[in-house]
């Protein structure tokens, strides 16, 4: 392919931004905004996405676009990481933009406005992973964020969704700092700030420690790592589904982005404890994200806490490949890497998978709270078992596709060479634990989200009226869950796909390891350490079900007859006796109770109208937000200690510094 | 792949369906002989399934597809499990494409299908049980996993038959870790059985029962093939144990044939020991409140992890 790929990628972000600017031409005409606005967008991602798909193998190129200030033109590259996650961000915008078509519209006021601002967040993200330079990318960076900002407040009349916003715009900005610091630090004080210029640069000493951890806080803010999450369990459920689609599935992979940039393209060295630094880091934050999403009575927040989870195991997986590979070991941190770059492309198809179809219920029920859904798994059956594949792909169910990424990660975690520190050696297995603890939990957690929402009895008489969603949306479903399917099915096809990227980062590949198997089976080290297939697994799990129901079929008859349940005899069933959200999340709320801050009311038995209450409370908020706002204020305090309103204070105040500076100048 | 290889393959998997009733029926047995009472025919289970299949189905109203497919793809991934696990012969073509972690993705597979089938109905217990159900899965799963990659840290595989291969040709011993590791298998199979400590199978009308609650609903034809699914999983855990910890008189190699038929009866033999055992452990324990369960298998994880580490520190 010799198609000027920069230049393309260029001409779709103007398209976008022109398709959103559009929307603002007739920003009160629901039909203009999604019969053609929204279709419009959509093709553009799936251009972009079929562009990256056939660039990832491609050299990089690059290209200076003549935009920005004089001297400092924005330089923008499309090499094998910047296609990949455009391929991403293509995947997720195409099934995005589609579902929105049948989304919008009628309830907003102005939907072009959401339109231009969705465009723009779009444009946005692409722009940030082409930027070839640290002026580019900041710029990139803050329409993104300014862009997803205005998404979220969309519905700003609310005070809860004002609040959740401003707490995000701060957390974003917060990290924007480390960010520009760490381009600042890598940079080297000569003036230049291309990457190109970054790449060659070799800054000694602690510099590159320093700029690896303010890289990690920067994107760790915007990536939702502890202890700067907290505004993504608040911004996601304010913001329209579609925008928390993809903000879940593409934003916080930017950071992951930023991350694989500056640590293995940018900075010329890797130290092994950064990636002991990292992988700490990322269990921690995983393991908090799915505790606290088992816990939650929200459908939207519950994804979001387990968005939190999800980046938690893909930064794990990149400090193990960090560690590895500073070891000298770069097949297997290539099979870490190829693991992380897998489960990013998987979170992206199945948390957007399950946050439009959050959305298609919201729509159809108006409710969001999961303690007032249920059985909509029969007046919706489109969403519902379009929901069941990517809630059993999201568990990390074989054959599907997070059972891929999975495998692959605790394939990089056993067969840890024997590292040179034995404190390491240690370290990676109950890493490991850690990891398959946090994935057993996810189980636990999808089983409550769809449970609770499609399964049991509708808990409101008004939920038997839902409707199903529209053909765009369900259209945009089934695009998403047959995504699901074919990444479980065919590793090995994608794994070729996305090798490129190993080689750009780490100099190695798992292509050559992973052709001791064939094409069926996934063997990246070699098929009698340890293979996969999860074809056969699908065909003959599939083969065996149809032949026990034939079997089951000709021999017996099929004599059914349908009663009230059982419920072992108890006569009077309510829909309240099934397990509310809260109750199926009691259990894990009383073996980790001693991580949570609970707040509970236990009505007394004399009680005539008993009311139980229970909140959950984030700790961080009291143990580390908190007492920096009173810092802060205390801080502010002292400094107005010196604001006594009065000018001949002031004036002797001036004269005083005027002293001091002769005492210096002389 | 071989034509030997693919008859040994089925041949191992007609010989678990055929031989999982018997192992359930046999530990009923022992804990009868155990607790003096007058034990119940040893192809009991044989004719339970069977009377439930001629039985009319009685579903609920409300009941979605999910209820009624349930059955059929736990039944199909349990049968997955038992071509995987080596019980008879280690050149097994269909393990090639599934190792340990993927046995332990089919085991959660079931496990969320079950769940998601109690909770379709909307009964108390239905919720009730399932909500349990997970909670027990959240740490017996990885304790499992854990077992398995004591086990494959040893071999260097996660293949379970090249696990095996390894395995049976060490020098007999005690190993340290191996010893961790069993006692945290154990701890893990009573769990995921439905077993004593956390779970009794012989029970209805209790607000204890986990696994009896989750199949309320179920009648006929569907309950039994829970019940023969819920028997292949007793089955392969046993096997599990057996290849990992006693995998002597395993066939190995291709067109092994005398060794595959000198494979069944030691299989046999060791299924009848290990059933006792099971047996005893239950008639000697007592049930744990459900808040208990948690601490007996986080044991069990923890001691998983331990057997892991040893092994690293001694390498053995």
């Amino acid at each position: 392919m010799h198609a000027d790929a920069p230049g393309l990628v260029a001409a779709a972000i103007t398209a976008w931004v022109i398709v959103g600017a559009l929307g603002l031409v007739r920003p009160h005409d629901p039909g203009w905004i999604t019969r053609v606005l929204f279709p419009l967008g959509a093709a553009i991602a799936l251009g972009l996405a079929t562009l990256a798909f056939t660039q990832i193998g491609a050299p990089a190129q690059a290209t200076v676009l003549p935009l920005g200030l004089p001297d400092l033109p924005f330089h923008v590259r499309v090499d094998a990481l910047s296609s990949f996650f455009l391929m991403v961000l293509g995947i997720a915008a195409f099934a995005t933009s589609i579902f929105s078509a049948g989304y919008f519209g009628v309830h907003d006021e102005t939907p072009g406005l959401l339109c231009f601002q969705y465009h723009v967040f779009l444009a946005a993200m692409a722009s940030v992973i082409v930027a070839d330079d640290a002026y580019a990318f900041m710029v990139a960076w803050e329409a993104m964020t300014l862009a997803s900002y205005f998404l979220v407040i969309s519905e700003h009349r609310t005070p809860q969704i004002r609040r959740a916003g401003f707490l995000y715009l701060l957390i974003a900005h917060i990290g924007a700092i480390g960010l520009l610091l760490c381009f600042g630090v890598i940079q080297a004080g000569n003036g230049d700030y291309t990457f190109n210029a970054m790449r060659a640069s070799s800054t000694q000493g602690a510099w590159p420690s320093v700029a690896f951890f303010l890289a990690l806080f920067g994107f760790g803010a915007k990536a939702g790592l502890l202890p700067l999450h907290v505004w993504l369990p608040e911004a996601h459920p304010a913001a329209p589904s579609p925008v928390s689609a993809l903000m879940s599935g593409v934003m916080l992979k930017t950071a992951i982005y930023g991350l694989l940039r500056v640590t293995f393209d940018l900075l010329h060295m890797q130290l092994w404890w950064w990636g002991v630094a990292a992988l700490a880091l990322g269990l921690v934050t995983a393991l908090f994200g799915i505790v606290y999403a088992a816990v939650q009575t929200d459908m939207k927040r519950l994804l979001a806490y387990s968005s939190i989870e999800n980046i938690g195991i893909i930064v794990a997986g990149f400090g193990l490949a960090l560690l590895f590979n500073a070891y000298g070991k770069p097949l297997v941190a290539a099979i870490a890497l190829t693991a992380i770059l897998y489960h990013t492309l998987n979170h992206a198809v199945f948390k957007t998978l399950l946050f439009l179809a959050t959305g298609s219920v919201m729509h159809a029920t108006n409710e969001r709270s999961l303690g007032k859904l249920g059985g909509l798994i029969r007046q919706m059956p489109w969403v519902a078992w379009l929901a069941l594949v990517g809630t059993l792909a999201i568990a990390g169910v074989p054959p599907l596709n997070g059972f891929v990424s999975e495998w692959l990660l605790l394939q990089a975690f056993l067969f840890t060479p024997s590292l040179p520190q034995s404190f390491v050696n240690m370290l990676v297995p109950i890493a490991a634990a850690a990891v398959v603890l946090v994935a057993a939990l996810a189980g636990y957690v999808m089983v409550k989200f769809y449970g609770v929402i499609f399964l049991g009895r509708p808990r409101e008489p008004d939920l038997i009226h839902a409707r199903d969603a529209g053909l765009l949306q369900r259209s945009a479903l089934i695009f998403l869950a047959v995504a699901c399917v074919l990444l479980g099915v065919f590793p090995v096809q994608v794994i070729a796909v996305l090798d490129p990227v190993n080689g750009l980062l780490l100099g190695s590949s798992v292509r050559n390891a992973a052709a001791a198997g064939n094409w069926i089976l996934l063997a990246p080290i070699d098929a009698d350490r340890s293979s996969y297939s999860p074809l056969v697994v699908l065909v003959v799990i599939v083969a065996v079900v149809l032949l026990t129901i034939q079997i089951v079929h000709r021999h017996y008859h099929g004599r059914i007859r349908a009663a009230p349940p059982w419920d072992c005899g108890f006569p009077q069933q309510t829909s309240r006796m099934q397990d509310s959200a809260e109750g199926f999340g009691q259990p894990i709320r009383q073996v980790f109770e001693p991580f949570f801050r609970m707040e509970r009311h236990l009505p007394s038995p004399s009680d005539p109208a008993p009311r139980y209450r229970v909140s959950i409370e984030d700790p961080f908020w009291r143990g580390f937000y908190v007492p920096i706002a009173h810092a802060a204020e205390w801080l502010a305090r002292i400094a107005g200690l010196l604001q006594r309103g009065q000018i001949s204070v002031y004036l002797t105040y001036s004269f005083f510094t005027l002293l001091a500076l002769l005492l210096f100048v002389r | 792949m071989t034509v030997a290889a693919f008859m040994s393959q089925l041949l191992q998997l007609a010989l678990a369906l055929a031989l999982a009733p018997l192992l359930v029926g046999w530990v009923n047995q022992c804990r009868a002989w155990l607790s003096n009472r007058t034990p119940p025919s040893l192809f009991l289970p044989y004719r339970t399934i069977r009377k439930l299949f001629m039985k009319d189905a009685v579903v609920a109203e409300n009941a979605s597809p999910i209820f009624r497919t349930m059955p059929y793809i736990v039944f199909g991934a349990m049968c997955c499990a038992a071509a995987i696990v080596p019980s008879i012969a280690t050149d097994l073509p269909f393990a090639r494409a599934a190792d340990a972690i993927a046995l332990v993705g089919l085991f959660a597979l079931a496990r969320i299908f079950i769940a998601l089938a109690a909770m379709d109905i909307g009964t108390a217990f239905g919720s009730l049980g399932a909500r349990r159900e997970m909670f027990l899965g959240f740490l017996a799963e990885p304790a499992l996993l854990m077992v398995l990659f004591t086990a494959s840290l040893i071999s260097g595989s996660t293949s379970l038959p090249t696990m095996v291969e390894a395995l049976a040709h060490r020098e007999l011993a005690i190993y340290p870790s191996l010893a961790f590791a069993g006692v945290a298998f154990t701890m893990v199979s009573l769990a995921e059985n439905a077993r004593i400590p956390i779970d009794n199978p012989a029970t209805h009308l209790e607000l204890t029962m986990v696994h009896e609650a989750m199949i309320l609903e179920y009648s006929a034809r569907h309950l039994a093939l829970i019940e023969w699914a819920a028997a292949l999983k007793l089955f392969n855990y046993s096997c599990i144990g057996i290849a990992l910890f006693i995998p002597f008189g395993i066939a190995e190699g291709s067109n092994a044939w005398a060794a595959l038929i000198a494979a069944v009866p030691t299989l046999v033999v060791k299924l009848a020991v290990g059933g006792f055992a099971l047996a005893l452990i239950e008639t000697a324990s007592a049930k744990l409140r459900i808040f208990r369960a948690p601490e007996f298998l986080g044991t069990a994880f923890l001691l998983a992890v331990l057997g892991m580490l040893v092994n690293l520190l001694l390498g053995s």
